[in-house]
């Protein structure tokens, strides 16, 4: 599904990715983990075009994805949250999720001019899913900026969403939610696989990623340092010594 | 009668130079080459209408190709840049445009007059009116037909979709290219869009007053054409009518018998209005 091959990216002399080979298979729900600064976000800033690799590659089913800018990614079928949510908070919730129809199919579907130039009749329904999935169908004329904090981390997923992605980055989803908020994330995470979603989740909660990853890499100075299923993660003395901050011998 | 039916003539035109920088600002752009597109449509209507002897409502249509196709064509490098950038930018193609016309010479003998643009002496006889008998009032009609359409236009725009991805570009533009939004294709649009108005307004600008020079397109047509979005809000078209109100029917001609004392109150007003008003008489409750 995802392949990245030997990519970095430095900024000056700093290499915050580093010769990164990645594979990510359709289905799975791969976790990124590492400190911060190891390269997680940046992984993610590169793979949705916002920065251009130093080197390296990545592939998108196959196809190289060097050529595309940032919205084609998107239509190629990647879609994405970001760490610090960035919403369109002078718009409403449904708003929000109108100006991310972008998907290939939802352009391939509509003319032009209904595209565009069509009012908000139709579409309005089309969203009433996303909105339930994402347990904000109550505030649906909210501008998105009034949003209680969760409520915003749940908009900007369904905002994702709305592009009907087949590969969803999640960008630290559960920073600052309580354990409860956390359960609801997984179980849409959970959903969202069974529907045929893959995703590549970035996070620290390790409640979250242990719960639900089929496959975790770590990432230290943005080089990975170990890859494997989340048992074999935990029990790995790299990791233990870079993550937690060294063992006691 | 008539002089409030001029009045009428000028904030019409005025309120066209406004909407042409409204719908970019809704993309977060600041452009000063509105008046640039509007002196290109003031130029190609007269020439038109003078020259050619058309008829003034193909000369406008006209006008509006042309000032959408150069701001599509300045949109494509210029909206590249942003912030200070992209105003420094659009200020040297506006002064460009009007330094081209300083300069730019092209007039023809009808009868024993010669007729056409004449440099810094500017284009005279621009009178398509007078020669067809049109009163001042049919003349404010005329104008506010094309004034109602480009509110309507844009008023719709705020109800699609389209007008909702301007203002998500205009709200965070790396957010809105992680959705998929193509910034380039969206701001050049809002661009061309705001080109063929400015040029519409323009070409009436040049019909109604019947003579134009480089001097009546400098920075000061520039600012105003933002100024008014910006004092109005951009929540609606509607704010930036009542702004074009506000300034050019009350502080410019309503408080004409203070004489000098104008100029001095006309910026004091101005700065009470937007601090009063921060995001606009119609404003989105944040700054503008």
């Amino acid at each position: 599904m995802l392949e990245l091959r030997s990519l970095s990216r430095h900024f000056g002399g700093v290499r915050a990715v580093d010769g990164l080979d990645l594979t990510v298979q359709e289905g799975q729900i791969f976790g990124l983990i590492g400190p911060n600064g190891s390269g997680k976000s940046t992984t993610v800033n590169v793979i949705t075009g916002l920065f251009a690799p130093t080197a390296g590659s990545i592939l998108f089913r196959g196809q190289d994805l060097a050529a595309l800018p940032t919205h084609r990614r998107l239509r190629a079928g990647i879609a994405r949250t970001f760490q610090n949510i960035r919403l369109f908070g002078q718009l409403s919730v449904w708003q929000n999720l109108w100006v991310a129809q972008n998907s290939a199919e939802d352009q391939a579907r509509q003319g032009f001019f209904t595209r565009w130039l069509g009012g908000q009749r139709g579409v309005r329904d089309e969203i009433g899913p996303l909105l339930e999935f994402s347990g904000l169908a109550h505030k649906r004329d909210e501008l998105a900026a009034n949003l209680a904090f969760g409520e915003q981390r749940r908009l900007e997923l369904a905002r994702a969403l709305a592009a009907k992605p087949r590969l969803l980055l999640l960008d630290e989803p559960a920073a600052g939610m309580n354990s409860e908020e956390i359960g609801q994330l997984r179980d849409r995470i959970l959903k969202l696989r069974e529907r045929g979603v893959t995703i590549l989740l970035v996070e620290h909660v390790m409640e979250l990623v242990m719960g639900v990853t089929d496959r975790i890499a770590v990432l230290n100075f943005g080089q990975k340092i170990a890859e494997g299923t989340p048992a074999e993660i935990q029990a790995h003395p790299a990791v233990r010594k870079a993550y937690l901050g060294g063992e006691k011998a | 009668m008539d002089f409030y039916f001029g009045l009428a003539q000028i904030i019409g035109v005025h309120t066209l130079l406004g909407l042409s920088a409204y719908i970019l600002l809704l993309t977060g752009q600041v452009s000063l080459a509105q008046a640039g597109f509007y002196a290109i449509g003031a130029y190609v209507a007269g020439m038109l209408t003078v020259l050619g002897g058309w008829h003034l409502v193909p000369a406008l249509g006209a006008s509006a190709v042309c000032g959408a196709a150069v701001a599509c064509a300045v949109g494509f490098p210029a909206l590249r840049v942003k912030g200070l950038m992209l105003v420094i930018a659009t200020l040297a193609f506006g002064e460009g445009v009007r330094l081209f016309f300083f300069n730019f010479d092209y007039q023809i003998a009808k009868g024993d007059l010669k007729v056409g643009p004449l440099g810094g002496e500017g284009f005279r006889q621009i009178r398509f009116f007078p020669e067809n008998g049109w009163s001042t009032f049919e003349v404010m009609l005329f104008i506010w037909v094309f004034v109602a359409g480009a509110m309507a236009l844009l008023w719709w725009f705020d109800r699609s979709r389209y007008g909702t991805v301007l203002r998500a570009v205009g709200e965070d533009e790396l957010a809105a290219q992680s959705v998929g939004i193509n910034l380039t294709a969206v701001k050049v649009s809002a661009m061309t869009v705001g080109g063929a108005i400015a040029g519409v307004g323009g070409g009436l600008y040049a019909h109604y007053t019947t003579h134009i020079e480089h001097s009546s397109f400098n920075i000061l047509v520039a600012t105003f054409a933002i100024a008014y979005p910006i004092v109005g809000g951009l929540r609606s078209v509607f704010g930036t009518l009542l702004a074009v109100i506000f300034v050019q029917g009350f502080l410019i001609e309503g408080l004409r018998f203070l004489g000098d004392w104008r100029n001095l109150l006309f910026g004091a007003l101005i700065v009470l209005a937007m601090n009063l008003r921060p995001s606009g008489f119609l404003g989105t409750g944040r700054r503008a």
